[in-house]
């Protein structure tokens, strides 16, 4: 039998071929469509949503952006960022700290697992709706208090950005954190911690010098998640964001009243942070894996 | 990093027991003051308290009060959940809008269910079984992870272009002379939605297989091959149902996704398909909280009565 698997080793069994093709063609159908909006986007100023394209031009992003065209896209997309890296660093903060504490044993440990989960599972649309439902609340009840003593005006709302819009955002990107957290100290050895507690480290010295260095690139995987997951989010931010927009939102509104290529150089721009993002985020945990494994070879 | 995802559940999930289970015990094996873990998991729970608990508790409260056209008011009725099912019951012919809704949705649950879990399982296999080397899998993963850290609306905007009236799909088959008229049923059609919903949620498949996939021990084939099985018959045998958890995690995210759906039955739909998350929306738009609410809870309970009767259907305890 040795022979035989060795045959299968060799040569490649025909059924190979047909799911090469069929994973070549699901990679086509995945990219596909974005790269017709990517080129259409440099359509010319004659140009139509479909193709043929006439002419190549910078023309739309530069009315986008201008501020010329339909949509006044500057303060959406500043909106979007400072949110997103605000997201981004409660996320790793939060999760990296929730992991720490189901490292040991705790009461109420797996009814808060089950709420995370539970996070992840739920439809956004009721989160969104009982978000916004909880502030209405809130606000009825406290705001005649809380301006009688002059904190807050008598009229307005507390849904906003960096309120009911953090949270919301975070309620969806937690769960996703917490999960890599477990995949990460699931696989981290207890006996480091204890070998530094017996060389006389401090908790947070045991923390600071010996699990953070080994756990710093799945920081990086964790702060991707915040970031993209954020920057894309609009489900769960519909209801929550009070009267200001994301830049999703946008997109989502203008779906129905945008006519010309326009809307596809706001795409392109929006892939293009996220690919930056990504793509940077993944150069970093390269770079820092190959840095450490240097250093472990010199040492 | 998300293939990670199904076994870290289990690994939250045991850890999560453990914690219980234990705590009963008194001898402590860390050095750590006992207060530690509390101030360290407290964030967490905060938020979820404040953003996810008590928000679904406002929903169910208020699904109870009364609203007028300009205010709600606490009460305690159950119009609001007549409302939902007004006529559902009343034994007349014809489905009610709320059912109707629903078996609607339950369509392309259905279908978007089967197309992906096809897909999935063959990309999963296909990675898992025939790419030999491990940076190469590692690669053609990702190259299937990054479009999931991208906009969904883009994604679905991008099949404008290619399904619309003048799109490429149609003018491809008016030049070589296969249709005469453009097809009206690419675009804003339950073709659209469906086409797109695979497209975006393909991939809660795929990670989910891959990571049970990447688990089975190669022995096993290997013995199955030895054992006189054919390539088929190792496939069903033991393949499939060591995969089986991985299967039902991928099946739990994308038919409650599909479930609570609205922005990609509203975009790809043309605004013209219902979903109970497009009604739940629009009555919000219209300021009817407790009837929104009301049906918020409704969508509620029959994802998780999905979920539960998925979990009844594979036990994953007995299968992880």
């Amino acid at each position: 039998m040795a022979a035989g698997s060795a045959y299968r080793e060799e040569r490649r069994p025909r059924s190979f071929y047909a799911l090469a093709v069929f994973f070549a063609l699901f990679v086509v159908f995945l990219y596909g469509p974005v790269v017709t909006i990517l080129t259409l986007s440099f359509q010319g100023p004659s140009g139509g949503l479909t193709f043929p394209m006439n002419g190549f031009s910078f023309y739309w992003f530069e009315r986008l952006w201008s501020g010329r065209g339909t949509v006044d896209i500057g303060t959406a997309f500043r909106r979007s960022l400072m949110l997103g890296l605000t997201v981004m660093v409660l996320t790793v903060v939060v999760s990296v700290l929730a992991g720490l504490a189901f490292r040991k044993k705790f009461f109420g440990a797996t009814p808060l697992f089950y709420v995370a989960i539970a996070s992840l599972i739920v439809p956004s649309i009721v989160v969104s709706l009982g978000i916004a439902l909880e502030f209405r609340i809130v606000d009825d009840v406290f705001r005649p208090f809380l301006s009688s003593i002059g904190l807050v005006s008598r009229r307005g709302n507390s849904l906003g950005l960096f309120t009911s819009g953090l949270g919301a955002h975070l309620s969806w990107t937690l769960p996703f954190g917490l999960l890599i957290m477990f995949a990460v100290f699931n696989r981290l050895d207890k006996s480091y911690e204890e070998a530094a507690r017996d060389l006389g480290a401090s908790n947070f010295q045991s923390f600071r010098y010996v699990i953070l260095p080994m756990i710093a690139p799945f920081l990086i995987g964790i702060s991707l998640f915040g970031f993209t997951l954020s920057w894309d989010e609009i489900a769960r931010s519909s209801q929550a964001m009070g009267s200001t927009n994301t830049l999703p939102l946008e997109l989502a509104a203008l779906t129905t009243t945008v006519t010309t290529p326009e809307i596809y150089a706001l795409g392109t721009s929006v892939t293009a942070v996220s690919f930056t993002v990504i793509f940077g985020t993944l150069a970093a945990f390269v770079l820092l894996q190959r840095r450490r494994r240097m250093r472990a070879l010199a040492g | 990093m998300t293939q990670r995802l199904d076994a870290a559940t289990q690994v939250g999930a045991s850890n999560a027991n453990k914690g219980v289970s234990s705590g009963a015990r008194k001898r402590r094996t860390s050095w750590t003051p006992a207060w530690v873990p509390y101030a360290q998991a407290a964030p967490l729970a905060l938020v979820f308290f404040l953003f996810f608990v008590l928000p679904l508790v406002a929903t169910f409260v208020v699904s109870f009060w009364n609203y007028t056209e300009y205010s709600i008011e606490p009460a305690f009725v159950l119009s609001n959940y007549q409302d939902v099912f007004y006529g559902c019951f009343s034994g007349s012919s014809g489905l009610c809008t709320t059912f109707a809704t629903y078996l609607s949705t339950l369509k392309f649950v259905a279908i978007v269910w089967a197309v992906t879990l096809f897909i999935g399982f063959t990309v999963a296999y296909f990675l898992a079984f025939h790419i030999r080397t491990l940076p190469m899998q590692i690669a053609l993963f990702m190259v299937c992870t990054i479009p999931f850290w991208t906009s969904n609306v883009i994604r679905m905007i991008s099949w404008i272009p290619l399904l619309g009236r003048n799109g490429l799909v149609n003018e491809t088959l008016a030049s070589i002379g296969l249709v005469d008229a453009p097809i009206e049923w690419l675009l804003y059609s339950d073709f659209a939605v469906a086409l797109a919903l695979v497209h975006l949620y393909t991939l809660f498949m795929v990670v989910p297989i891959f990571n049970s996939m990447m688990r089975i021990d190669r022995a096993l084939i290997e013995a199955a091959y030895d054992a006189g099985a054919s390539g088929w018959q190792t496939l069903t045998n033991v393949i499939i149902p060591l995969v089986k958890p991985g299967i039902l995690i991928g099946s739990i995210f994308v038919v409650t996704i599909v479930t609570g759906d609205y922005l990609t039955i509203g975009i790809m739909g043309g605004q013209q398909i219902a979903s109970v998350g497009k009604t739940i929306q629009t009555q919000i738009n219209f300021l009817q909280f407790p009837i929104a609410a009301a049906n918020a809870i409704v969508l509620l309970a029959v994802v998780l009565l999905t979920i539960w009767g998925m979990l009844r259907l594979v036990d994953i305890r007995k299968e992880l």
